[in-house]
Parts: structure tokens; C-alpha cells; sequence
């Protein structure tokens, strides 16, 4: 039996040790907001936060995880789609295709965890996520704009 | 253009008038309603979608309008990403005067097509045709549709429908100052005969068309909402993971079940045609885990000594001879100029087999029953998938039908290839009944693509003694798509679309009047399956005509632009977007120290385009793409903001091509396996773009391609003036960008 604290809820799991985090949250919880393409770790298609950092789930066995690990997917970046990165999203229209975006939103909300204001710079050396339709650009700007819905937020 | 009347055809209607009611793309209904889906049995899940939101009869087969007002309008093509969804709705709902704000979309399937004859003709979204394929009969539909809601209206007041008129879905009777909305007199509507003739808007007076509206289809990508083919769940459902022999035309030999089939969660082993093997079990996990451990044998056929190394040489082969070559364009007599040049400039470029590589790797759903079948899946065209469906099944088109899921990224492989499609049919119908899901790893994905073809080109140009060009030969030596993929679209033994950017005339036609001029192919197809691939031929030949072109320059000791422009006089909408890029981007003064700049320019889809890149190349030789300034004339932007998504987004496919794509063949078979060794470019390498959209009218180009046919010459132009060094052989990757 393995535990997982998935989107503040726990749950427990008959499953195999080995299985990826990835295919646990698609196939045992229906969470299929996060994407399997490379399964090696590469692409960042199934971008999850655990403890508020970026991972890549395809190369995470459950195994290492128990429920003091707190586990938040795409279908729990907000309520409402009132993050300030879907925010950002929307007015920019930055997806394409779609696919890739469920990773690439949760890898910049953890560098908007870690750094409230990112430069070009720290964008360049945390998003590393592969996108094939090609929405870097607006990927940047999104950032950016969040960044600055966030600190109207708070004052 | 002025306004065009349109003769509406009888047909369109007597078939389209009334019956059919909303919400008949499972698709759609999937996306919105997916958790009702899961309690329907499996057998009648097209009927329920069909019957639980057939409530409201369509006004015409583009239009339905609800009684809250909502207009649901149908889209025939694909959206995958490039935003066609969006601007094809923006068309109907041009003429039919609605508010834009309550606009929702949905796919019919291509089932509903073939038993409607034809209604909303073209499913296929390749070619970059999605809208200037379609702009005609979509805009007519929304103006048809128009005519019927103020018919209706007017004959509910028992007022000349003249005194009507609508704006936002209100309809009002101008000379009472009555109002209804549509949604109240949609069902009025449905009832009539459609106008004998209708009227379009001249362009000049279009509102919604031409504005840089929001995509309709984010929301959802935002949260994790959106079904891709990929994350579809029905009912009972099982995982398949598959493996083809990985050689080309290799076969099936045989396979071990039983040293699988106590595995967890596995149903069922199967082969599939002659050439693969399926593990389907409970979850895809499993599937993978036991066909990982699967023994399995191939009888690899007769490929196993092809080699990219035989592959070069076949192509070099062909660089010079005289067999099986066909002639794509030819002007006066090359040879004559050639022999009388004072000066003949020679090169030899290569260009790689390269993966689509969308992010969603293929994948596709079935049910099968012995006189029904259907498939859910990610397609660029939904009737190639229905008739492989059919195929695969061995039931008649009629007892089958396709239901289009939201894909993750087409690029080309998710079209003409319905490989993914009769796979996943022939593994159902070893389980009658039963809905199964095909899910291809990377790997799987890497391995049996169908490829950007390979091809060589051997260009040489002479020059007279003040630096004219005076004679071009351009030997293209490869792979025919066609040949492999469509050979009834071939001219007596040619495939004209490997001369894209180098015709005499028509949507691939090339930008410069040279006096003496031949293209010609040596046709020469290894056994490796190629593929449409976004942008297609063009990729490679502007290429190899923007490269050389700049060699010409060079060599003739004249400024890239200059040498262009000279070129260009009977090419004027190809010179005003190299002019644009030119003076956007600041040609001819100094660029930022250590930043050099290239040009390049091209016809393709019928658009125009060009580009100016501007890159440096450090001491360690280092490549970084500072800025793009990229221009495009499509004649008519539907949405500008989509082009400029468009626009950047072809630098990244095109540039990841440029820098690192290409799959190498070994023993028959790719070496690639996944993108660690099959790269794609990284925010970090994404330079700055600016997009100038500048439609000049009268013609209606493509968006989703072209721009990639001069992302890789620009940077590649601005590298040789950087280093002086000229690039030939792609990708970059692993070549020293200083030595000579
Ligand atoms: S699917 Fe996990 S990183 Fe690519
Ligand atoms: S939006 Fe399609 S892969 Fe990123």
C-alpha cells in the first residue's frame, strides 16, 4: 500500500513500487492534466510540484514518495483559473496545441515560488520544458506578466 | 475584392435543412461533458451523444443557435494548435452578424459528412489550407444562416424582411424599433429554404475578420481540462502499448505470450498486421511493462544494410546523372549560360531525414463490434481516418465513424498517415466489444515516423563580368513524397512538390527572374517511409536557394539585399517583405558589435515571407540567434495576433530543424530514440521575434508553414557573415561553426 498526498487529498494505493508518479496520477486518479512525451525526464510534459518544487513525474517511482509529500498537479494550480500565470496565459493566448502547457505552467509557477520577479536569465535556466508548437516567446512574457499581477495582488 | 455573390446550392440545403440537431461531435461533447460519458455504455455512446443534446435544430450545417443565444458553429478541419478554430469561426460568425462573445465550436465527424453528402466538404488540415481552403463556403454558410434568422424574424412581425436588419444576434425592425435575438428565432429559421443567392461583404467592411480576437479554445488547456486524444477514458476501456519491427520493412517473426501473460493487468498479447506486436492490458503501464519484457522476433527483410552512409551515396549518385531525373522549372538554356559565365559558383548541400515529433505521441481509440466500429483520435483528417478505420475493420465506411479528439500537434504526421488508426482497429478487433486505447511510447514514435525527406542539392550559377546573374542550375538529387505516399497526385513520373519554391508559377513559386534557369530531381527513394512535414519541401529548398543565392551575392561582391532586390523586380510582393524586414531590421547599418546579420526570402503556401536574423558566433564557436525580424503578406490576416503565434512558432519548429534534427538510419533502421539524442530547441535559444503582418488583399495565403521555410537561411546567411564560414550539411549540431 503506498500513500499520496495528491491535491491536498491522501490517497491509498495497491499499486506496484515501480510504477512512475506520472502513470499513478493518469491511470489510478484520472488526473490526465499532466502529459506523458518522452518518459525519460526530458521534455517537461508531466511537470508536477512536490513540496512546492518542479519535477518531472514520468521518472519519479512512487516508491519514493509517502504522504508527508505534498503533491500538486495542474487540476490544482487554482480553483478558478485565477492563478496569476492563467491569468497571464489567457491574455496572451500563449498555448497552442495545448499539450505541452500543463508542464510549462506548473515548471514557471515553481520558479515563481522561488523567485517572485525571475530576469530573462533565471527564465532561461528553469524552464527548460520542450515545446514543439514553439510558445517560448510568449511563454517569457507570461511569466513576466504574472509576475506583475502577482505584486498588484499584494499591494 | 469586392462583394461576392454566391449562388447557394440547392443541395446544401434540402439535405442540411432541419434534422440534425447540436452537440453531434462526441469530440466536443467529450471535452465539455466528460465525466457523463463514463456512466453511458460503451456500444451506444455515439447515439447518446448524438440524442442527449439534439434538442435545438441547426439553422444550416455551420450554424446552431441555442435559445440562451450561444452559437455553436462546426469546424470541419483540425485544430492543433495553429489557431484554425478559432479564425474559421471568426469567418462564419463575420456574416452571420452574431455576438461574438457567445460563440462556442464543435466538430461534425466525418461519418455525418459521407451520410450528409459532403456538407461541410473538406476535412482534411494540411498544406496550411485550413482557411484559405475553406474561407469561401464557411463565410457563405455564416451568411446563409444570417438570411434565414432576419427571414424568420420578419416574417414572425409580418414585416418586409428589407426593414430588417442585425447586429451582436439582435435582430431589429428598423422602422418600429422592435428587436428579437436570434436564439429566439433560430427554430423559426430552421424551417425555411435558404436564399437562392447571397451576398458576401466586401472585405473593407469586415469587423470580426482582420481583428486580433482571443483563441476560443484556451480556457481549458490552462488547467488540465482539456481531453487530448491521449487522455481519453471510455467505459471498461483497456491500454494497448505496441512495438513494430523496428527495421524498415521488416516483419513480425514470432512472440512469446506466455512469458508475459501472468504479468499484471495483461489481458491480451497480439499481433497486429504482419509487422507488430500489442500487449493490451488494464492500464498502459502495464501494456508497456510486459511488452518491454515481451520476447519477440523480427524477420528484419530486406533493409537491414541501408545505412546513411548508402543512403549519401545513392544521393550523390543522382547529383549528376541523367536517369530517372524530372524537370520542375526551365527557362532558356542553362548550360550555354553556364559555359559563357565569367564566373560559375558551385555547391552541394544536404538536407536530414527529421521527426514530426509532436508532443502528443500517436495514439488512438476503438470499439469494435462485428457491424460497427469507431475510432476516437487525433487527426488532421478525419476522413482518411474513417476510410483506414473502415479498412482496418473490414465493415463498410458507412458502419464506421471517427470522432475528433483534440491533438497534440499535427505538423503533417497526424494527416495523410492513418498508421496509428488501422493499428489500433486491428488490435479492437481482437476484442470485439471492448474500447481500447493505443498509446505508441517516444521510442515507438522515433522509430516509425515518416520522415522529412532526405534529399541533396547541387546548385551552380554564373555570373557575367559585371555580377549578374546570368544562369542557374539547380539539381535537386532525393526522396519524392508522393512517390511513397500519393503517387496519384504525381505528373507523368514527377513529383512537382519537390520543386516547392522553385516553380514557374502557382502557390510554391520561386521569388527571382533568372534569364537561364533549370530545376530538375533525380528521383532516388530510400526505404525510409518520408512524410509531409511541416512546411514541406520548402523546408529544404529555401535552403538551398537562400544560401546560394548569398554565395552568388559573395562571390559577386555585392550586398545580399542589393543582389536580391535586382532579382526581384517582377516579384513585388516578395520585395516588399524583404524590403520590410530589411528596414525593420536595420540592414545596412551596424548591427550591435559581434552581431552580424542574414536575409532570406520566399513564396510559399501562396504567402509570401522573409526574414532577417541577426546572430553572433563567439570564440569557442558558439551560435546565438540575438532577434528575427520576420514579415509576412498573406494576402487577407484573419487574426493577426494567430499569425504572430504562427510566425514565432515556425522559428522554433524551423530552428530546431536547423540546429538539431535529424534522425540517422543504421541498419535499416532510426538510431534516434527519444529527445535526448533527437533535440528540440529551449526557451534559452529562442530569440527575440518581431512580426510584421502586412496583408496586401486579393489573395488568401497560408500561415502555419511558411515562415519556416526562412527561419534556418536567415541564420545561416547571418553565420557566414559572422564567421565566413558556409554551412551545407544540417543540423548544426556537432559542427565547428570557425574552422574553414
Ligand atoms: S514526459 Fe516526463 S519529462 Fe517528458
Ligand atoms: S503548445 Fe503545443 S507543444 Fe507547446
Amino acid at each position: 500500500m503506498i500513500k499520496l498526498n495528491v491535491n491536498g487529498t491522501v490517497h491509498t494505493l495497491d499499486i506496484d513500487n515501480d510504477i512512475p508518479l506520472l502513470w499513478v496520477l493518469r491511470e489510478q486518479l484520472g488526473l490526465t492534466g499532466t502529459k506523458y512525451s518522452c518518459g525519460i525526464g526530458n521534455c517537461g510534459s508531466c511537470t508536477v510540484h512536490i513540496n512546492g518544487e518542479a519535477v518531472r513525474a514520468c521518472v519519479i517511482p512512487v516508491s519514493s514518495l509517502d504522504s508527508s509529500k505534498q503533491i500538486v498537479t495542474i487540476e490544482a494550480l487554482s480553483e478558478d483559473n485565477r492563478h496569476p500565470l492563467q491569468q497571464a496565459w489567457k491574455k496572451l493566448d500563449v498555448p497552442q496545441c495545448g499539450y505541452c502547457q500543463s508542464g510549462m505552467l506548473m515548471s514557471a509557477a515553481a520558479l515563481l515560488n522561488k523567485i517572485p520577479r525571475p530576469s530573462d536569465e533565471d527564465i532561461d535556466a528553469n524552464i527548460t520544458n520542450i515545446c514543439r508548437c514553439g510558445t517560448f516567446n510568449r511563454v517569457r512574457q507570461g511569466i513576466h506578466l504574472a509576475a506583475d499581477i502577482n505584486k498588484r495582488g499584494r499591494t | 475584392m469586392k462583394k461576392e455573390i454566391i449562388n447557394v446550392s440547392r443541395r446544401d440545403f434540402l439535405i442540411t435543412t432541419g434534422k440534425a440537431g447540436a452537440g453531434m461531435s462526441l469530440g466536443f461533447y467529450l471535452s465539455g461533458c466528460r465525466e457523463n460519458i463514463s456512466n453511458e455504455a460503451p456500444t451506444s455512446l455515439m447515439a447518446a451523444a448524438t440524442e442527449k443534446l439534439a434538442q435545438v435544430p441547426e439553422v444550416n450545417a455551420w450554424v446552431v443557435i441555442q435559445p440562451d443565444d450561444t452559437v455553436i458553429i462546426r469546424i470541419a478541419r483540425s485544430e492543433m494548435g495553429q489557431g484554425t478554430l478559432t479564425g474559421l469561426a471568426q469567418m462564419v460568425a463575420e456574416e452571420l452578424e452574431c455576438d461574438w462573445s457567445k460563440v462556442t465550436t464543435e466538430y461534425p465527424t466525418p461519418g455525418q459528412n459521407i451520410a450528409r453528402d459532403n456538407v461541410w466538404r473538406d476535412f482534411a488540415t494540411g498544406g496550411s489550407f485550413g482557411i484559405r481552403g475553406s474561407h469561401q463556403y464557411v463565410r457563405k454558410g455564416g451568411a446563409v444562416a444570417r438570411h434565414m434568422l432576419l427571414e424568420a424574424a420578419a416574417e414572425q412581425w409580418g414585416v418586409e424582411m428589407a426593414e430588417c436588419k442585425v447586429a451582436n444576434s439582435v435582430i431589429t425592425h428598423v422602422p418600429s424599433g422592435r428587436t428579437i435575438t436570434y436564439g429566439n428565432v433560430a427554430a423559426a429559421a430552421a424551417e425555411l429554404f435558404p436564399p437562392e443567392q447571397i451576398e458576401l461583404k466586401d472585405p473593407k467592411d469586415w469587423q470580426l475578420i482582420g481583428k486580433p480576437v482571443h483563441r476560443l479554445d484556451t480556457d481549458d488547456k490552462l488547467n488540465g481540462k482539456q481531453i487530448f486524444a491521449a487522455d481519453l477514458t471510455l467505459p471498461d476501456m483497456l491500454n494497448a502499448s505496441i512495438k513494430a519491427c523496428p527495421v524498415f520493412g521488416g516483419k513480425l517473426k514470432t512472440f512469446d505470450e506466455t512469458k508475459v501473460s501472468n504479468m499484471p493487468g495483461v489481458r491480451k498479447v497480439v499481433a497486429v498486421h504482419d509487422d507488430a506486436v500489442a500487449v493490451v492490458a488494464d492500464t498502459w503501464w502495464q501494456a508497456k511493462k510486459a511488452l518491454d519484457a515481451l520476447p519477440i522476433t523480427w524477420s528484419k527483410g530486406p533493409n537491414t544494410n541501408v545505412n546513411s552512409a548508402s543512403i549519401d551515396k545513392m544521393l550523390d549518385e543522382g547529383l549528376t546523372s541523367k536517369e530517372n531525373v524530372f524537370v520542375g522549372n526551365q527557362i532558356g538554356d542553362v548550360s550555354k549560360a553556364l559555359e559563357g559565365a565569367a564566373k560559375v559558383v558551385e555547391a552541394t548541400y544536404r538536407y536530414p531525414f527529421q521527426n514530426h515529433a509532436t508532443m502528443e505521441p500517436m495514439n488512438a481509440t476503438a470499439l469494435w463490434t462485428k457491424d460497427k466500429c469507431e475510432v476516437w483520435c487525433p487527426t488532421q483528417n478525419g476522413t482518411a481516418s474513417l476510410h483506414a478505420a473502415a479498412d482496418a475493420a473490414g465493415l463498410p465506411v458507412s458502419q464506421c465513424d471517427v470522432y475528433k479528439i483534440h491533438l497534440g500537434g499535427g505538423f503533417g504526421r497526424r494527416g495523410a498517415f492513418q498508421d496509428y488508426v488501422k493499428q489500433v482497429v486491428a488490435i479492437a478487433k481482437q476484442l470485439p466489444g471492448i474500447p481500447v486505447k493505443l498509446l505508441w511510447t517516444r521510442e515507438e514514435d522515433m522509430a516509425h515516423g515518416h520522415y522529412h525527406p532526405i534529399t541533396k542539392c547541387k546548385m551552380r550559377g554564373g555570373l557575367d563580368d559585371k555580377g549578374n546573374l546570368t544562369g542557374l542550375h539547380v539539381r535537386i538529387s532525393g526522396q519524392s513524397i508522393l512517390a511513397a505516399v500519393n503517387p496519384g497526385w504525381m505528373t507523368n513520373g514527377a513529383d512537382m512538390f519537390t520543386f516547392q519554391g522553385m516553380l514557374p508559377k502557382g502557390d510554391h513559386s520561386i521569388s527571382y527572374t533568372v534569364p537561364n534557369l533549370l530545376v530538375d530531381h533525380a528521383m532516388r527513394n530510400p526505404p525510409v517511409p518520408p512524410g509531409f512535414w511541416r512546411g514541406v519541401n520548402i523546408n529544404q529548398n529555401a535552403i538551398y536557394m537562400e544560401s546560394f543565392i548569398d554565395e552568388l551575392a559573395h562571390a559577386a561582391g555585392k550586398d545580399p539585399l542589393t543582389f536580391r532586390q535586382k532579382l526581384m523586380v517582377k516579384h513585388p510582393e516578395g520585395l516588399a517583405v524583404l524590403n520590410a524586414v530589411a528596414e525593420q531590421a536595420g540592414w545596412g547599418k551596424p548591427a550591435e558589435k559581434g552581431v552580424y546579420r542574414g536575409l532570406s526570402v520566399c513564396k510559399a503556401f501562396a504567402s509570401h515571407i522573409a526574414a532577417c536574423a541577426e546572430v553572433s558566433v563567439n570564440e569557442k564557436g558558439k551560435l546565438k540567434i540575438h532577434r528575427i525580424v520576420a514579415a509576412t503578406d498573406p494576402g487577407y490576416a484573419v487574426n493577426p495576433q494567430q499569425i504572430e503565434a504562427q510566425v514565432e512558432g515556425s522559428f522554433v519548429y524551423g530552428l530546431s530543424a536547423l540546429l538539431y534534427g535529424e534522425c540517422t538510419i543504421k541498419d535499416g533502421a532510426v538510431e534516434q530514440s527519444n529527445f535526448h539524442d533527437y533535440g528540440s530547441m529551449r526557451i534559452n535559444e529562442m530569440p527575440k521575434v518581431e512580426v510584421i503582418v502586412m496583408p496586401s488583399g486579393g489573395f488568401w495565403g497560408g500561415v502555419g508553414e511558411p515562415t519556416i521555410a526562412v527561419a534556418a537561411p536567415a541564420v545561416l546567411n547571418a553565420i557566414f557573415a559572422a564567421t565566413g564560414k558556409r554551412i551545407r550539411h544540417f543540423p548544426l549540431q556537432g559542427t565547428n561553426l570557425l574552422a574553414s
